[in-house]
């Protein structure tokens, strides 16, 4: 078992060494697809097969080698593979293994193809390290290197220029990704501050030994540990207020979208807080959780609100995740762990779908994104139609599909908690989200071919990329299907979360209540969107002005907020402070090269060639030595 | 009566020194430069001799016998030099054979 361990772990990295160190200055080479498609297909089987022995036998730990050992600071490159990371990499290797071969088709014309599979297999490692790491080290390496693989992806087509955007200043890929990076920097800030802290007070990074001390540490200390971990969570997985950058990230090929912004990275934070369980679940941090908690239904509701104006098609899809990982969080503050991580799986199935299906329209209609000016697509592009059909429905959570259970759970969670201000966010913001991915397929497929006037000619993708989309297709209408053995499998391991008996018989009736407001939503939408004529794509001015639409168009100003108050003073600052570099760091080093020069400049008259003066000097020379000879002897 | 001692060898030592430096700085004719070079030489030569005969060590009066040696040497081919220097410029004078220009 051990070295299925090594296999999952490694098979992407070598792809990206593959594709990286071979193939790199290369032009575009099918092979490098190929193979590293495999690469990453083998680790899935390897991840497979070790899910199948955790489930029989239990954990498998293992220790490659010390990786940091100096006096009592040992941090061993060790993976703990037990039921939640085994669940993170089935997911990881299944949605990676999809993206990868879709890639293949997607990025087909793109010269950089090479470069782009390097790039991504190195996230999927990068993953692996952050998900199977036993300790918080090694959890943070892997959390900096999905941070690195995430700037290049998003900025991989670095070469675009900057232009004006509703609702940025400016943005460009290259821009998106120092966004990105620099705001995810700001939370790992809070997170290495966490990490420190629980050396500093348990001696330890490993899980195990930390999660074995914190019954004996300090309350205050315990808040302290708990709110810097979650800052960093915060970051990763872009919760309010650094969450500007997810909506930016979809500058960067779609791929790169669905598999790091909506699928895998963007639940790393999630994922810490479930690792973290034992913290979280203590009474001492019991506020801060009930913070996480309500922190998720609040982005919920705040994604889900500007998802419902959104005219981008990544966008919207950008901000239902940005939604969804607000319930993640809900159930993790509620201390539903497990609910937690089954909603991230059946998530990252069909939003990677979802994902996918749009990269499939984008590529249609030439990179056009306004859902605005297409309509009627589903005659050219069936599969992709179907495809976005079922990751809506399941996104909107109707009975049998995969979202329906997860997020019903979360819903049920809310209640039972006794938390009806979070319940009663999140029951709305179900109906939202039902009415907003709704809003975009009927856009989108449905109605007059507004694409016709504008000149465009879609296709849809290649056939082996929609038969290679299928197992997420499968998966995101069956995986609730399953929801009794995950919660068998992952109970091992996470606290359970039982429902409690005088709110349990109310269930059936708060998820019609769901149900009922998901299909009033998708019925909304098919009213409003589903027969929209030949000109929807000309704006609706008088609309346009009003207020709320002005608020949530533009994501609440949070970005121009940022741009006022943090970019601009930053950049003045930083221009002061160059100002004051030049004057005086480099005004010193300038003064030196200038005063030798100036010395010698003078002292060259010396050398006129003249023996008479040569001596003059010389003695004058032999006399300063000989009084600092005289000097120094009445001195000294 | 004055006792002449080692003192009064050490003052005319440094007179002739200085005499001689004053004319290495302010001469300027070759020759006399090489003149005043000697004057120095022999200056140090009579600090030499006094000094080794007050400590009753002939080691300073050998010195002065090597320093005499080196001199008569360095003035053979020093005068040799001024010869060939002479031909070339037709003057000794330092102003007038600097070619080097700072």
């Amino acid at each position: 078992m051990e070295n299925l361990v090594y296999v999952a772990l490694f098979a992407p990295f070598i792809g990206s060494l593959f594709a990286g160190l071979f193939f790199a200055r290369s032009p575009k080479t099918h092979l490098v697809g190929v193979v590293n498609s495999t690469l990453i297909a083998i680790a899935f089987i390897a991840s497979v097969t070790l899910a199948l022995h955790v489930a029989e036998h239990g954990a498998v730990h293992v220790t490659m080698m010390t990786w940091i050992g100096i006096g009592d600071l040992n941090i061993p490159f060790g993976f703990l593979v037990d039921e939640v990371s085994v669940t993170m990499m089935l997911v990881v290797t299944l949605v990676s293994t999809i993206v990868h071969i879709y890639s293949t088709g997607y990025m087909d014309h793109d010269r950089a193809y090479n470069r782009f599979f390097a790039y991504l297999s190195a996230f999927v490692f990068s993953m692996m390290i952050l998900v199977m790491s036993d300790n918080f080290a090694g959890l943070f390496i892997g959390w900096e290197g999905v941070g690195v693989c995430s700037w290049l992806l998003i900025g991989f087509w670095y070469h675009k220029e900057d232009r004006p955007f509703d609702e940025n200043p400016s943005i460009s890929p290259s821009w998106a990704a120092n966004e990105a990076f620099i705001m995810n920097r700001v939370a790992d800030l809070g997170m290495l501050v966490g990490i420190f802290l629980i050396y500093w007070n348990t001696g330890s990074l490993q899980y195990d030994e930390v999660f074995a001390q914190l019954p004996y540490l300090a309350d205050g200390l315990l808040v302290s540990i708990a709110i810097a971990l979650f800052i960093g969570a915060m970051g990763k997985s872009a919760q309010f207020p650094l969450h500007t950058w997810l909506t930016d990230a979809m500058e960067g090929p779609t791929p790169v979208s669905a598999l790091i912004h909506a699928a895998t990275m963007v639940t790393a934070g999630v994922f810490l807080v479930i690792r973290a369980n034992p913290l979280y679940s203590l009474e001492a941090v019991h506020e801060v959780s009930m913070f996480i908690a309500s922190l998720g239904a609040f982005v919920a509701f705040y994604a889900a609100s500007m998802a419902l104006s959104a005219r981008d098609i990544k966008r919207i899809v950008a901000l239902s995740t940005l939604s969804q990982l607000g319930y993640m969080f809900a159930a993790a503050g509620l201390g539903a762990y497990w609910i937690a991580l089954f909603h991230l799986a059946a998530h990252a199935f069909f939003k990677a779908l979802l994902f996918l299906g749009a990269g499939n329209v984008m590529h249609a209609m030439d990179d056009e994104l306004d859902i605005f000016k297409m309509g009627g697509l589903k005659k050219v592009m069936f599969g992709s139609y179907v495809y976005m059909g079922i990751a809506s429905v399941a996104l909107a959570g109707l009975p049998f599909f995969a979202g329906f259970y997860s997020k019903d759970a979360i819903i049920e969670t809310a209640f039972n908690d006794g938390s009806f201000i979070i319940w009663g966010i999140l029951v709305i913001t179900a109906g939202m989200t039902a009415f907003y991915s709704f809003r975009q397929v009927f856009f989108t497929f449905h109605g007059e071919e507004r694409y016709k006037a504008l000149g465009f000619h879609p296709h849809d993708m290649y056939k082996y990329v929609l038969v290679a989309m299928a197992p997420l297709a499968i998966l995101a209408i069956s995986f609730g299907w399953f929801m009794d053995n995950f919660h068998e499998f992952i109970t091992k391991n996470l606290p359970d979360y039982e429902m409690s008996h005088h709110t349990h018989h109310l269930a059936p009736l708060l998820g019609t209540l769901v149900i009922v407001l998901a299909v009033t939503g998708i019925v909304i939408a098919y009213k409003k969107y589903a027969g929209t004529g030949a000109n929807a794509w000309r704006r609706n001015e008088k609309f346009e002005q009003s207020f709320i639409y002005k608020l949530v168009a533009n994501q609440y100003y949070v970005p121009h907020f940022y741009d006022q108050f943090i970019v601009q003073p930053y950049t003045e600052a930083s221009k002061k402070f160059w100002e004051l570099d030049k004057a005086v760091v480099d005004g010193f080093v300038d003064f030196i090269g200038k005063a030798s020069y100036k010395i010698g400049d003078v002292s060259r008259r010396m050398q006129n060639g003249n023996l008479s003066s040569y001596l003059n000097w010389m003695g004058v020379g032999a006399l300063i030595l000989v009084l600092i000879a005289t000097v120094s002897s009445v001195i000294g | 009566m004055l006792e002449i001692g080692v003192n009064h060898y050490l003052v005319l030592s440094g007179l002739l020194f200085s005499i001689g430096f004053m004319g290495v700085l302010r001469r300027k004719n070759l020759l006399m430069l090489f003149f005043a070079t000697e004057v120095m030489l022999n200056a140090v030569n009579i600090a030499f001799a006094a000094i080794g005969s007050y400590y009753g060590d002939l080691s300073g009066q050998m010195f002065a016998f090597f320093v005499i040696a080196v001199a008569a040497s360095e003035v053979a081919v020093g005068l040799g030099l001024l010869i060939l220097l002479y031909k070339k410029y037709g003057s000794l004078d330092l102003d007038v054979i600097s070619s080097m220009k700072g």
